[in-house]
């Protein structure tokens, strides 16, 4: 499945990284020969095998439903670039 | 001081030959002396470090030392650790104090242990020679113009050149076990879900497991009391009783069934690697232990199956980098989307970027069945290859990797640097545990044999490495560093 300079756009945007015509072109080479290699995936006939998420086997267990944390969202706060009155500031979306 | 092992300097301090101040005191030294040319440390801690010596000193006066009060260890900077910097080696994270502790950083705090610091680590723990990491590139205690591996590189040198005793490292695709081998140190990646994952800055969370890293068997054994078991913040982590490690590490050889997979010694493989590899299992043999060929037949679709399912669950994981709750933010967004683009596009380095990007199109609409449905497919089918194995042998042997650590700046090409990883990745995948043991050089550099067991043959693995370390003297031996002060 060849890669298009397109799609390391499209990837780009989707993961939200910016990246510039030429920085594609750039990864473009890389990306394809990564994926050329992923490729020989196709060559085993994999009908019928369920896929392994986890190694093993377990599934998400569960826990009562319980709040079992305190409030410390000021502790949080103290990591993040900008915040007012306990709210994460980020430029206006709404006008 | 700094060439004892971590059991030995647990009798000294039992024995009150020194104090925990002093050893303390000691290799901070040696990080201040040393770690400027081989920057295997980010952040060094003295100061807690000191404090929590003393701690260490006042309860063993008090009669309340425990098997690992007052020794000192180092952290990768993967793990967080409250009030300090914690960076992934990105420079996503070079502004991060962590909030709170990783739950292993906090069972080695009650464990009395004293952190010296944060090591250097490939960018997000992804890559294998320890050159991705926004921090610069760390030196080869052995041969200071070699990678010391990656990704827990900063570990595997701090350990190698007596800057810490022992250190934690995490493993993905190899990232403890391929350093330990590069830099002549004993490193044990547990079996998924052993370890408690919560506060570890995760990359592909399927494969992720943390482990020590320490001069010998016995030393990792020690660590391994202290940081298996159930953590219920982690919904991966088993709920499974915890061994004594160190309890059977003793127990004779004699019986013991080593299979020797066919494919990993194979094309590619350095022949003196081999050598010292084929070395070792005559070891073995010779300590009771007999030697037979299998198979793991789907080996070579291990790398590209892991280049789809850990790439596509770090594109997840790492999205929560945003700009906005934590980590580095551009300047000036004009709007949203600018904010996250230019904050991610700043704060990532080429590495994580191919990585964001492959797993971003692998899950992208049109091409999930093709690649991450396959790729699972082909877990399965990797891991039932290591379950058949181990019907008929106990552990299985071969090279950690298959080279000793190559230069630094060699490796140009991301494809190739992956495909070093042919004898770890499989075992991610399968969610086994393996070590890898000091056993010889390649002129000046160290040669790692990997051992392979079974889901929770972590014990098991141990004894096998210790009985090897009590017959040979590979993990004796250390390197000699520039500008020694005696």
């Amino acid at each position: 499945m060849a890669l298009e300079h397109a799609d390391v756009l499209r990837a780009a945007h989707l993961a939200r990284l910016g990246l510039s015509d030429e920085d594609a072109t750039h990864y473009l080479d890389d990306l394809g020969r990564i994926l050329e290699m992923v490729d020989h995936l196709q060559a085993l006939d994999t009908e019928g095998i369920a896929p392994l998420a986890h190694p093993l086997d377990a599934t998400q267990r569960l826990r009562a439903d319980e709040v079992t944390e305190t409030d410390r969202r000021d502790h949080f706060q103290r990591c993040a670039p900008a915040v007012e009155n306990g709210l994460y500031l980020v430029p206006r979306v709404v006008e | 001081m700094h060439d004892k092992t971590l059991t030995e300097l647990a009798a000294s301090l039992a024995a009150g030959e020194f104090t925990s101040r002093e050893l303390t005191e000691h290799q901070l030294g040696r990080i201040e002396r040393h770690d400027g040319a081989l920057n295997s440390f980010i952040t060094v801690t003295p100061d807690a470090a000191l404090e929590a010596a003393d701690h260490a000193d006042a309860s063993r006066a008090r009669s309340e030392a425990g098997p690992l009060t007052g020794l000192p260890v180092a952290i990768k900077d993967l793990f967080c650790s409250d009030g300090v910097l914690t960076t992934a080696g990105s420079k996503m994270l070079s502004n991060f104090v962590a909030p709170y502790d990783a739950c292993v950083v906090e069972r080695l705090k009650a464990a009395g242990t004293v952190s010296l610091g944060k090591t250097n680590l490939d960018e997000f723990a992804m890559g294998s020679s320890n050159e991705s990491s926004a921090f610069g590139a760390v030196q080869n205690p052995w041969d200071t113009t070699a990678v010391p591996g990656g990704s827990s590189g900063g570990s595997a040198a701090a350990v190698a050149a007596g800057l810490a005793p022992a250190a934690m490292g995490t493993d993905t695709g190899g990232s403890i076990r391929q350093p330990a081998a590069f830099c002549g140190i004993t490193g044990l990646k547990p079996t998924y879900g052993r370890i408690s994952r919560w506060g570890i800055i995760a990359y592909a969370s399927s494969l992720d497991q943390a482990g020590p890293m320490a001069r010998t068997a016995e030393d990792c054994a020690l660590l391994m009391n202290a940081i298996a078991g159930h953590d219920p913040r982690d919904s991966t982590c088993v709920a499974r009783g915890v061994p004594d490690y160190t309890a059977d590490l003793a127990a004779p050889l004699s019986g013991l069934k080593i299979g020797l997979p066919r494919e990993y010694f194979g094309d590619g493989l350095d022949p003196a690697v081999e050598a010292a590899v084929r070395e070792a299992v005559a070891v073995y043999e010779s300590l009771g232990a007999t030697v037979r060929e299998v198979s793991l037949p789907h080996t070579h679709y291990a790398i590209p199956a892991y280049y789809v399912i850990a790439p596509a669950e770090a594109s997840s994981n790492l999205s929560r980098y945003d700009g906005v709750r934590f980590g580095h933010r551009c300047e000036n967004p004009s709007d949203l989307i600018d904010l996250y683009k230019r904050s991610r596009a700043e704060g990532f380095g080429e590495e994580v970027k191919r990585r964001i990007l492959i797993g971003t199109h692998t899950l992208s609409e049109g091409f999930f069945d093709a690649y991450y449905k396959k790729a699972q497919q082909v877990r399965r089918l990797i891991r039932q290859d290591f379950l058949d194995a181990f019907e008929e042998v106990d552990v299985l042997m071969g090279p950690t990797s298959p080279t000793p650590a190559f230069d630094l700046g060699a490796q140009k090409d991301p494809v190739s640097m992956y495909l070093q990883d042919i004898y770890t990745i499989a075992v991610n995948l399968a969610g086994i545990p393996g070590i890898s043991v000091p056993a010889g050089f390649v002129g000046k550099r160290p040669v790692g044999l990997q051992i392979l067991g079974t889901h929770f043959a972590e014990q098991r693995l141990l004894n096998v490495a210790h009985r090897y370390q009590q017959a040979t003297d590979w993990h004796l031996r250390r390197p000699e560093l520039a500008e020694e002060n005696a």
